[in-house]
């Protein structure tokens, strides 16, 4: 049996303990928010938060999360708002990609915003180089200079 | 503006010259039958795209795909516009995959631009497609959604609605049309100040036949169109809500991963399951002509029990075939020059032997794989005599019809479930069948619904890929250095004419096709031929303009005195860049320029090289003549995503054969261009006032030449052959700029 939380909601599945979390996510737990790129944690954009951090899964077999807190895309802001009820619907990334009009497909995006969170969350004004070096996932629309402006509209705020 | 609303509303012009006349007078009025079978209480198509509810809802039906492109915002902006709607009140919905919203529109407009689109039929299909069965489609492709249905159906349908809402206004106040206006959702009376809203008119409206002509706006009365409209998709892509084809989901779904013949072409020989079918969650084996499927309840448990499946296909005369042994076929057909005309101007060969000087460029592009993002994948559900499918897909009527075809259903027992598109760019054109046909061949063994997802590996090995392509050029030159003849000849097919054509006033030119074809699958790849022929022609172009003594950029702006709409971009991208100004110490720029898909596009790429030698691009400054801007911030995205996915392509994209069966796996041997390769990008969009001009593709083609000219100029190195990665620019010898 995995036994871990999903965005506050504690789920115990009788799933082999190497399936990789994607999977318990999309297929199990029907939560298809989190996407799968290419299996090999490659692109991110399976991208979940582990206890906070940022982590691709597409590679993390359920045994090694165990008794953790999952956050998705679909729980970031309420995750983000806690028990806060006048919290806005979106978290502050999300609604910037709003304002950037950032995706384009879309497809990528989950697990860029929820990478661009977990750096944002550790490194609150990231240089250019910062970002290069933290936010690796693949969008094939080539939103990157939207994200980038995001991202800075964030720091600088 | 007057058009007649009667072509293009109703689908009923001559395509590349097929006769068509009566397919609208064949059917009834569009509208009426979207009242007939569609509207459900109180609701009335005013037309067949705009439908407007008693409390003044009104909605759009788009029928394009929306992949990112914007398509669900900008064409309700353009039957909004011109029905006078307030935006607030516009609800946009995805067109039913059924006939009445098929988009003959995009066909005609494209029989316009190039004849039959080859394009949109797939090369290898060209033959066996009918004018008929085109028109049947709903396909998202060419760059086509604003410029042709928007153009046509959406406008026309905003404006004819309009027109029908102030006749009935005018009746039941008894006083003349003239004397009646529209705003915001409502006819006015301007004597008596009266008002009716639209949802109170709807019902009558619905019963008029719709004017037989109408007038589009003047670009001056726009309230809605020129705007930067936030897209009506984003909030659904922010919070993980949006549905894609691979995101459908149900309690009995069964999963299936797919192997197919590694070796295009090929047919499945014999499996050996060994114990996967013990395993746990493993439902079947299902073995199809190409390939072999295992089908569990989760789709890692299929994908992990498919690697215990052992399985031989047929062999095949490629099973030795490398990307040399292709590229030395092109080389023999070339050398052969058995070709067929594109386009012949003067006596190039004449001109050749009279010349003072001949220069030779030959140049070379790889296969090239679309790399959507959302992994090619189909659901398929068979049961009570009916097919559902659910796919990302850029053709929802095609896909509908095939999979009723491939099922043994009616397709009037077919349902189609639009989905969000993970990427297009191509590979989800119809015609690319797989993995359609799989899907529904193995939900066919099924009574529950059966999602086939292709793995990132699938997806790369067995794409339709950009064709890869060799084109030799000379050009000769007379004895005062002035270029005089224009000689090029490259493999084929051609699926776009005339993107190897030049708009340079060279007086001699010979552009020519010989065979290129291979047992590798090809297809539309973003901007089509566009990308590889403009990276050949302003490459080579720039090779002359640099025999020639001249600066590139003048060079350009000299040739193109009848391209005043190619100077105004190439001018406006040059001066934006800082062209000719001192630039960072190790720095250069490349310029390239291109039409395509009605618009036309200046790059100018500044780069350099980093520590390692590797080429590095700083900003691509961009400027577009796409007649007029829609939505303005869905041009400027459209031009970066276009640059970005052309740049990738540029730097690193390389599809290699081996053994006849691709060699690339995943994005780890097939790169991205990312975050850190990622250029500033600055676009400038040039209101020229011409027609509309497409945008998903036209920013694609000028990049790669645009960067490596750029190259030139740092090191002296003429890139003749792509990806930029596999040069070496270690020994590099900038040359004196002009």
């Amino acid at each position: 049996m995995a036994t871990f939380k999903v965005n506050g909601v504690e789920q115990n599945l009788d799933i082999e303990p190497e399936m990789p979390l994607l999977w318990a996510l999309r297929d199990e737990l029907g939560m298809t928010g989190t996407k799968f790129g290419c299996g090999i944690a490659s692109c991110g954009a399976c991208t979940v938060h582990v206890n906070g951090n940022a982590v691709r899964s597409c590679v993390t077999p359920v045994s090694a999360v165990e008794g953790a807190q999952i956050t998705t895309i679909e729980g970031l802001a309420s995750v983000a708002a806690g028990a806060n009820p006048s919290a806005p619907d979106l978290s502050a990334v999300q609604q910037a990609w709003i304002d950037h009009q950032v995706p384009q497909c879309g497809y990528c995006q989950s697990g860029m915003i929820m990478a661009v969170s977990s750096l944002l969350a550790s490194n609150p004004n990231p240089s250019d180089a910062d970002i290069d070096s933290s936010i690796t996932n693949v969008c094939r629309c080539g939103s990157y200079p939207r994200v980038r402006k995001a991202i800075r509209s964030l720091a600088i705020a | 503006m007057k058009i007649n609303r009667r072509r293009f509303l109703l689908s009923s012009a001559a395509v590349g010259g097929g006769v068509l006349i009566g397919y609208s007078a064949l059917k009834p009025s569009n509208h009426r039958r979207a009242n007939a079978e569609l509207a459900t209480g109180g609701e009335h198509y005013v037309t067949s795209f705009i439908k407007i509810e008693p409390n003044n809802a009104i909605t759009v039906y788009v029928p394009h795909s929306e992949m990112g492109q914007g398509v669900h915002t900008s064409l309700p902006m353009m039957a909004a516009d011109e029905l006078d709607a307030a935006w607030e009140d516009i609800i946009v919905e995805q067109a039913p995959a059924i006939d009445l919203f098929a988009n003959g529109d995009l066909v005609k407009g494209f029989a316009g631009e190039f004849g039959l689109p080859g394009f949109l039929t797939g090369i290898v299909n060209a033959s066996a497609v009918s004018i008929a069965e085109l028109m049947n489609l709903q396909t998202t492709g060419g760059s086509s959604s604003v410029r042709f249905t928007g153009e046509t159906a959406m406008r026309t349908a905003g404006a004819a609605a309009r027109q029908m809402l102030i006749e009935c206004a005018a009746n039941r106040w008894s006083v003349a049309r003239d004397d009646c206006s529209t705003e915001l959702g409502h006819v006015q009376h301007n004597a008596s100040g009266r008002s009716l809203s639209y949802g109170e008119l709807a019902a009558d409206a619905a019963l008029l036949e719709p004017p037989e002509n109408v007038t589009l706006k003047d670009p001056s009365q726009f309230t809605i169109m020129g705007k930067a409209i936030s897209r009506v998709d984003i909030p659904a892509k922010v919070d993980g809500t949006a549905n894609y084809g691979i995101d459908a989901h149900s309690e009995d779904m069964l999963y299936a991963a797919i192997r197919l013949a590694p070796v295009f072409g090929t047919k499945l020989v014999s499996v050996d399951a060994g114990d996967v079918l013990s395993r746990r969650g493993v439902k079947r084996i299902i073995e199809l002509e190409d390939s072999v499927a295992v089908v569990a309840d989760s789709y890692w448990r299929a994908k992990e029990a498919l690697k215990g499946v052992k399985s031989q296909f047929e062999s095949s005369d490629a099973d030795t075939t490398s990307s040399a042994d292709l590229f030395a076929g092109f080389e023999r057909s070339l050398a052969e020059d058995k070709n067929s005309k594109v386009l012949e101007i003067g006596d190039a060969e004449d001109a050749m032997d009279s010349a003072s000087d001949v220069i030779e460029g030959n140049y070379t592009v790889p296969y090239l794989a679309h790399a959507a993002m959302e992994p090619m994948n189909c659901t398929v559900h068979l049961h009570d005599g009916i097919v559902e499918v659910w796919t990302s897909t850029q053709d929802a009527l095609g896909i509908k019809g095939r999979v009723a075809k491939i099922a043994g259903v009616a397709e009037d027992d077919a349902i189609f479930h639009h989905c969000y598109l993970g990427g297009g760019f191509g590979r989800r054109l119809p015609f690319n069948w797989n993995v359609i046909d799989h899907a529904t061949l193995i939900a066919k063994e099924f009574d529950v619904p059966v999602k086939t997802v292709m793995s990132r590996e699938d997806d790369m090995q067995q794409d339709y890929y950009r064709p890869a392509v060799a084109s030799n050029f000379k050009a000769a030159f007379d004895a005062n250095g002035v270029v005089q003849a224009w000689h090029n000849r490259f493999t084929g097919p051609i699926q776009t004419p005339g993107a190897s054509h030049i708009p340079y006033a060279i007086p001699n030119k010979s552009i020519r096709v010989v065979d290129g074809d291979t047992h590798v699958p090809i297809a539309a790849w973003r901007s089509v031929d566009h990308s590889q022929q403009t990276f050949f022609t302003e490459s080579f172009v720039d090779e002359i303009a640099h025999r020639s003594g001249k600066n590139p950029y003048q060079f350009r702006m000299e040739m193109l005195a009848d391209h005043p709409r190619h100077r105004k971009v190439l001018e406006v991208a040059a001066e934006a860049a800082g062209y000719g100004e001192n630039l960072p110490e190790g720095h250069a720029l490349g310029i390239a320029v291109q039409e395509s898909f009605g618009s036309i596009v200046a790059e100018v790429a500044e780069v350099s090289l980093d520590t390692n030698n590797r080429p590095v691009i700083h900003k691509v400054t961009c400027a577009i003549d796409c007649g007029w801007a829609v939505n303005p911030d869905t041009v400027e995205a459209q031009v970066e995503s276009g640059i970005i996915y052309g740049l990738t392509a540029a730097l690193y994209g390389e599809i290699t054969i081996e053994n006849g069966r691709v060699a690339q796996n995943n994005f780890p041997d097939y790169e991205m261009v990312r975050m850190a390769d990622a250029p500033e990008i600055d676009v400038h969009i040039v209101e020229s006032g011409e027609k509309l001009g497409g945008l998903g593709e036209p920013s694609t083609p000028p990049i790669a030449a645009a960067v490596s000219n750029g190259l030139y100029i740092l090191t002296g190195q003429r890139v003749r052959e792509l990806p930029l990665k596999n040069h070496d620019f270690s020994r590099s010898t900038p040359i004196a700029q002009v």
